[in-house]
């Protein structure tokens, strides 16, 4: 019954809009620019989509992309909810809907001006539902400050430290400086930057969290058959899953048995019960990073290390070129751009094709990931 | 049989909320309770702290946050359990700005994790202040330690009461 969804679909086409603070385009073009920059990629007509998928707070509609790029009858759409949460799910769907046999050219996509856009948490009009009426009030506001209270208790029982925090946000800086599509290419970070940086939300400063970020990203999914026969070579998408763990309570997990295993450790179960390979065989990681102390969270939950070891697995230049797993090789969401994790997916596709500004040599696995801290999915792609 | 959850004013959970929706005069974000959340708000209008547990003899768990049905056992009894107040102090983050202009004018301030004495698995968000009415940016910050000892204490923000906490003495 698993095997249905293995190497089944593949990946046969990306594009992307160039990313910067402010782009002079609306969101509803940029998602246009970047759906067509993928079908051209793959070698697809526009007029062959019949399937799209992308978060729910893609604020550009399927009805909207569908009639402005001219797709076809669509027949499968689907949207993803809690916002970087969702992004390896909108290619799970689609492969899905492919493997079968609902929809043959599936478009997932995400376009954002968070850039040069509102800042979500500075809404106050519809922030306060649960569980909002819980934290909110106490100036517990954004993202940074919800992930600082993990990463605050996260540091305190494991022996974590700012050092590894920094070993995070210096590999996906050093990425990005190999990537001139990258907001931070020709922006080098030292030590001494991040430590004397200006704090966020304590213990995480402003290298801890992610650029803002206008722009948008897509990629083509096409069954495996057919990628095949498309302009780019094929990267199978091997095994997806999702996470909502029992008692979850979202970006504010504070109220269940162990707050610090979080919904990375539900979908890697089911992630790698499907797979033909495990953490040990993997290439190259796209680890999801709004914020640096997700990422020793999901090295422990994707199981790279064990609990309580994912800070220490950062030592060493473990996460660097040449290290025991480089990650976010296009410089991730901490350094390339925030388009809520679509950009690791596609970075993902660019290592397995061989075509990465950091390529990790003969890059076979990648597993990409999103956003820990939400009800989240991942996907493994192979070559 | 029907919902016995136990409000204050005895209208069980479909009752006005004792705050008001929206924002203080100095711009502090006040609750806005859902219908499962209202009887926190109520019993902290009264200076209690209760939690929602499960009516049910053969359960009677607590859960945080409130909602219509126990998680353990399906059963949709419920009632407001006294807590006592202690707690310790399991994580907490100091913001600074960018942040809405009246968290802003505080800042840094302190946010805690509470863990309820009572109740060690839940872990409710508050701020750590000299005296219930002082400022979220009261407390020394050398003083802000994971473990520490803590008690709550109720203040009065723009007509709506909400739990604060006081560093116990040791």
């Amino acid at each position: 019954m698993a095997a249905g969804l293995k190497d089944a679909t593949a990946i046969a086409g990306i594009g992307q809009t160039a990313f910067a603070r402010r782009l002079p385009q609306t969101e509803k073009e940029l998602a246009c620019r970047a759906v067509l920059a993928a079908l051209d990629d793959a070698g697809i007509a526009p007029s062959e989509v019949d399937a799209f998928a992308s978060y729910t707070m893609e604020e550009t509609d399927e009805v909207e992309v569908a009639k402005a790029i001219g797709a076809g009858d669509v027949t499968f759409f689907s949207k993803v909810g809690y916002g970087g949460g969702g992004s390896c799910a909108t290619v799970g769907h689609l492969a899905a809907a492919i493997a079968t046999g609902q929809a043959s050219v599936g478009v997932a996509w995400r376009s954002r001006k968070r850039g040069s856009g509102p800042r979500p948490w500075k809404n106050t009009a519809v922030q306060l539902p649960t569980p909002g009426q819980w934290t909110r009030p106490f100036g517990l506001l954004r993202p940074a400050d919800e992930i600082g209270m993990l990463a605050r208790r996260y540091m305190h029982e494991y022996g974590a430290t700012r050092d590894h925090l920094f070993n995070v946000a210096l590999a996906c800086r050093n990425r990005a400086n190999q990537n001139p599509a990258a907001m931070m290419y020709e922006r080098p970070l030292t030590r001494e930057m991040y430590m004397t940086a200006r704090w966020i939300s304590e213990p995480l400063c402003l290298f801890d969290n992610c650029l803002e970020t206008d722009g948008a990203l897509a990629c083509v999914i096409v069954s495996a058959e057919r990628a095949r026969d498309c302009r780019q070579k094929p990267v199978y998408v091997h095994s997806v899953a999702q996470g909502l763990p029992a008692q979850h309570h979202g970006m504010v997990n504070y109220w269940n048995d162990d707050p610090l295993s979080g919904p990375a450790w539900t979908a890697a179960r089911h992630l790698w019960k499907q797979a033909d390979f495990g953490p040990d065989d993997v290439d190259v990681a796209q680890i999801y990073d709004a914020f640096t102390p997700l990422i020793p969270l999901s090295l422990e939950g994707y199981g790279f290390c064990g609990r309580g070891e994912g800070a220490a697995f950062t030592e060493g230049g473990t996460l660097e070129i040449g290290g025991r797993l480089p990650i976010n090789t296009g410089g991730g969401g901490l350094s390339e751009a925030y388009v809520h994790g679509f950009n690791l997916i596609n970075e993902g596709v660019k290592q397995l094709r061989g075509t990465s500004t950091a390529q990790v040599p003969d890059a076979a696995t990648c597993l990409v990931t999103a956003g820990e801290g939400v009800p989240t999915s991942a996907i493994l792609l192979r070559a | 049989m029907t919902t016995a959850t136990n409000t204050p004013d005895g209208t069980g959970t479909s009752g006005p909320a004792a705050a008001p929706a929206g924002t203080a005069p100095d711009g502090l974000l006040l609750p806005v309770p859902d219908e499962d959340g209202a009887p926190f708000w109520e019993y902290a209008a009264r200076g209690e702290l209760r939690i929602q547990a499960c009516a049910s003899e053969s359960c009677g768990r607590l859960r945080f946050p409130p909602r219509p049905c126990c998680p353990h056992c399906g059963s949709f009894d419920g009632e407001w359990r006294r807590m006592s107040g202690r707690g310790r102090i399991w994580s907490y983050v100091r913001p600074h700005p960018p942040l809405l202009p009246a968290y802003a004018a505080q800042a840094p301030y302190n946010v805690i994790l509470v863990e309820l004495a009572d109740a060690p698995r839940i872990r409710l968000a508050g701020n750590l202040v000299a005296a219930a009415g002082a400022p979220l940016n009261s407390v020394d910050p050398a003083r802000l330690r994971i473990g520490a000892k803590v008690q709550v204490v109720f203040a009065e923000v723009g007509g709506t009461v909400v739990p604060r906490w006081l560093l116990e003495r040791s």
